[in-house]
């Protein structure tokens, strides 16, 4: 089980992932053999699965996000599956997420500009299979962006 | 802005998948010697496209089970304190990502619970009692996954 030290340590690493283990130790306050031995750990238990890079897409050029939630046609059992699938092979789509709720399923789907955004949900998006309702959220501005846990 | 070519990708693709990667290690999967790997990585970041790192924690294992998108329409009169309603939900622990949107919703929020009850609490006593919202609706996340996106 995970106690207050583990807790203080990823909180510390959530601060900021990229530091070295000694700066990380430090800020915990734990002796750096400690804080390698509890990261050590955490990694092992499945814990921390690891650290990814964040690509800032609006800096590469990419200026339209938007939200697409989708509702599909749950009387075809292989619904969920086949709409996956064939979302996974849309590059453009950057995040895929199911829900319990009103909608099934949301994509979140970037684009260079407007004219390609129409271009891709033409093209790609709505000839994805089972898909019963769309609904379009376009992203005006993000106001907070923690993928951090409240520990 | 820079335009990433082919090798640029490549190393945004494996940091992508690993963060930690070393520059020499990269370097080599790439066909690039450590000295020039590094530079490129300088370079991506500097640009602003590697826009820090992501810790990938297993949630349910810290003790959070549930995570809900909420869409949130503000009250019609409380348009015009928006930045007080984004200050107020931003300062809420719980409250990961708030993103200003536009269409059946003003605001799309993350918010990660330990189980249902708290989320019901977080629910009703940080997020309803913003005397700016007006209705809400909840999707409760089943599955998630991140795409490599266009690179």
């Amino acid at each position: 089980m995970l106690d207050d030290i583990d807790r203080r340590l990823l909180r510390q690493l959530q601060a900021d992932p990229s530091q070295p283990i000694g700066a990380l130790a430090e800020a915990a306050r734990l002796p750096l053999a400690t804080a390698y031995k509890r990261l050590e750990r955490l990694q092992s238990s499945g814990v921390l699965r690891g650290q990814h890079a964040v690509i800032d897409w609006h800096a590469l050029g990419y200026s339209v996000e938007v939200s697409l939630r989708i509702t599909l046609d749950k009387t075809n059992p292989r619904a969920f599956d086949e709409f996956l699938d064939a979302a996974r092979e849309v590059p453009e789509v950057i995040e895929i997420q199911t829900f319990l709720g009103r909608v099934d399923a949301r994509l979140k789907v970037i684009a260079r500009d407007l004219a390609e955004y129409q271009q891709i949900y033409r093209g790609r998006i709505l000839t994805l299979p089972h898909i019963a309702d769309i609904e379009a959220l376009m992203q005006v501005a993000t106001i907070k962006n923690a993928t951090t846990l409240p520990l | 802005m820079i335009e990433p070519d082919d090798i640029d990708r490549a190393i945004l693709r494996l940091l992508t998948g690993d963060a930690t990667l070393k520059a020499s290690e990269i370097g080599r999967q790439v066909g690039l010697s450590q000295p020039a790997s590094w530079r490129r990585i300088q370079r991506l970041s500097e640009a602003g496209i590697i826009a820090g790192r992501r810790l990938d924690l297993d949630a349910a294992k810290l003790g959070f089970g549930v995570t809900v998108f909420l869409g949130v329409k503000l009250a019609a009169k409380s348009r015009v304190s928006l930045e007080e309603f984004e200050r107020a939900i931003s300062a809420i622990p719980e409250v990961q990502t708030v993103e200003h949107v536009l269409g059946l919703y003003d605001y799309r929020l993350r918010v990660v619970a330990r189980d249902l009850s708290d989320f019901e609490r977080v629910l009703r006593r940080r997020i309803m009692t913003l005397p700016s919202v007006g209705t809400v609706e909840a999707n409760v996340l089943l599955s998630e996954e991140r795409r490599p996106g266009p690179i």
